[in-house]
């Protein structure tokens, strides 16, 4: 069985097609490693086994008829703050605890059309909102490779479950970094598009302009299949971008040879930045050279400003958009006699500490008074921040940088200082500023966790950061997955 | 820099979040580090800069004014907390005495 839950995506597809196994067995491989393995790992919030069960037949019955996609009769997992009609859909939040949602997030429907078998919904942050999961309102996700680590965040539960094989591949969604720093932290492979590649609708909103949905996966390859899957243009979403999705898998070619690939000293400058990371990192250059890219010394003057940027404008995104959490047409309601009481009854109940916070900083920097010093000001430095990225990335194909300043933490290390848990996201926030792709992927080992490296690259220039992070794969094969036993994790 | 407890109170009030006094006291804290650590921004030349608020060249999006189904009123109001013949209800808008 175990055999089962670690083939590749892209393998599954050719045995499923083959017919030398089925979707049936596939899935029940998977939810047998799940009833394994998740009391340890706590990835899933909303398990959807008899769904599957139904799901993996019918995608049987699909396939014995000739007709199959490039997921379909896959077991896959999705961060429960994309809406399902089928099983609740909470964001990892007492506010949306009981929500059913009454329509399927883009993503969620693309998928099903491809008769993609859903195993479950996964442990996220609360609204996304956070670096390690540890702000989810129901329960803290465990990193596969150290049960005393944090998985990364937002998308904790969609990366822990791809690396200890709960799941083929998974969604997440990424505002700052939440499907690239988890991905990181637990050794897999992790995709944010471009933004305007992937409809967001009916993915629960944090900070509009920044949010994008994306795979992980353990393979390039695999992430390449599942993008083609969710990407295009969506009627629904008007920010998604009417672009021609191309085959991502058939840029793989293995060839970078002659490849412009840009690396900017200001990464390596980073505070904080643990020296196993960064000697990691340095290594992963010197193989692209290796492999016949040309490394081009790049400058990207105004990283350092990303962070406090990004926690100007997010915030403000999300204070506008969690305004709608009001106790009257869904979610959390706290009759408190009057309208006005009600609303800070039901919002100081239904909100965690974090959530409260990004919607009072937000606030705060759209306050009159406040506004043109914060919430204006980062808007002209996000100007700056792309102007950077727009520049370098006309002398060069991709960019390299490492996902995140070190290793994963230890659950706890970080919970009471937000400041210090914002600065995990350091590396992987420019990319949402600049609306950028970026793909992060394993790169070493580093104190015995996973090193992960990020290939970004320029809008719309998937076919780029997935060909050159393919080669390195190719050429380097890190493991994906950790050796696992049941029962290792304490109470 | 450390915020005043009254303008903790007064943005608190703005966002409609319920706070309890020490939850107050702990947003005053974390905010005031969170906010120094943003001043930073202050040291950038931003004189002639245009402000982005998002990074796609679209605009105006339109689509055709066509009729097209929404979704049954019964399964929006699954999810309301409390209803009254096919209607959310909700607590009186207006002062009545």
């Amino acid at each position: 069985m175990t055999d089962l839950t670690s083939l590749t995506i892209a393998e599954a597809r050719r045995r499923l097609d083959g017919r030398e196994i089925s979707s049936v067995e596939l899935t029940e491989a998977h939810i047998a490693r799940i009833e394994q393995l998740d009391g340890d790992v706590k990835a899933f919030i909303t398990p959807m086994f008899e769904q599957a069960r139904a799901m993996a037949a019918e995608a049987d019955a699909a396939i014995a008829s000739g007709q199959s996609d490039a997921l379909t009769g896959i077991p896959v997992g999705l961060k429960d703050i994309l809406c399902t009609v089928d099983a609740p859909t909470t964001a990892a939040s007492k506010m949306l605890e009981h929500y059913q949602s009454p329509f399927d997030a883009t993503v969620v429907a693309k998928m099903r059309a491809q008769k993609a078998v859903f195993l479950g919904k996964l442990n996220t942050d609360e609204f996304a909102m956070g670096s390690s999961t540890e702000n989810s309102a129901f329960f803290t996700t465990r990193n596969p490779w150290d049960l005393e680590r944090v998985p990364g965040g937002s998308s904790g539960g969609s990366s822990a479950s791809v690396a200890a094989g709960m799941a083929m591949g998974t969604l997440g969604s990424d505002t700052g970094g939440s499907i690239r720093q988890p991905a990181g932290f637990c050794g897999v492979v992790g995709l944010k598009p471009t933004y305007g590649r992937v409809s967001r609708y009916g993915l629960i909103a944090f900070a509009s302009s920044l949010d994008q949905i994306g795979p992980f996966t353990r393979t390039v390859e695999d992430a390449a299949l599942m993008l083609g899957a969710i990407a295009g243009h969506d009627p629904n979403d008007s920010t998604s971008v009417p672009v021609e999705v191309p085959d991502y898998r058939a840029a793989l070619t293995g060839d970078i040879s002659g490849m412009r690939i840009g690396i900017a000293r200001e990464f390596a400058e980073v505070e904080g930045m643990e020296l196993g990371v960064l000697a990691a990192c340095e290594a992963a250059y010197d193989q692209f050279a290796a492999l016949g890219a040309e490394l081009v010394p790049v400058e990207l003057p105004h990283s350092k400003y990303a962070l406090p940027t990004y926690y100007i404008t997010a915030p403000a995104e999300a204070s506008a958009n969690l305004a709608r959490f009001d106790g009257v047409k869904y979610g959390l309601s706290v009759n408190a006699g009057n309208v006005l009481d009600s609303y800070f009854a039901t919002r100081g109940q239904g909100f965690g500490p974090e959530v409260k916070r990004r919607i009072m900083l937000g606030t705060y920097a759209l306050a009159s008074g406040y506004y043109d010093a914060y919430y204006v000001k980062a808007q002209k430095v996000r100007t700056l921040i792309k102007r950077d990225y727009d520049e370098a990335l006309k002398d060069v194909d991709v960019i390299l940088a490492p996902t995140s300043p070190t290793v994963a933490f230890k659950i706890g290390a970080r919970s009471d200082d937000p400041l210090q848990m914002y600065l995990a996201d350091i590396f992987t926030i420019p990319a949402n500023m600049a609306g950028l792709p970026g793909i992060a992927i394993p790169c070493g080992f580093s104190e015995g966790l996973p090193v992960s490296l990020q290939v970004l690259g320029g809008a719309f220039g998937e076919v780029n950061v997935l060909r050159a992070a393919h080669a390195y794969e190719q050429a380097t094969n890190w493991p994906t997955m950790p050796e696992m036993v049941a029962g290792q994790a304490g109470a | 820099m450390r915020l005043e407890l009254e303008t903790v109170e007064h943005i608190a009030a703005l966002a409609r979040v319920g706070l309890t006094p020490e939850e107050m006291e702990r947003m005053r804290d974390q905010l005031s580090a969170v906010l120094d650590h943003i001043s930073m921004l202050q040291e950038v030349d931003t004189d002639d800069i245009a402000p982005t608020a998002q990074v796609i060249q679209q605009h105006n999006v339109m689509r055709d004014d066509v009729v097209r189904p929404s979704l049954p009123r019964e399964q929006v109001l699954l999810n309301a907390p409390d209803q009254e013949d096919g209607y959310l209800r909700v607590n009186a808008v207006l002062d009545q005495s």
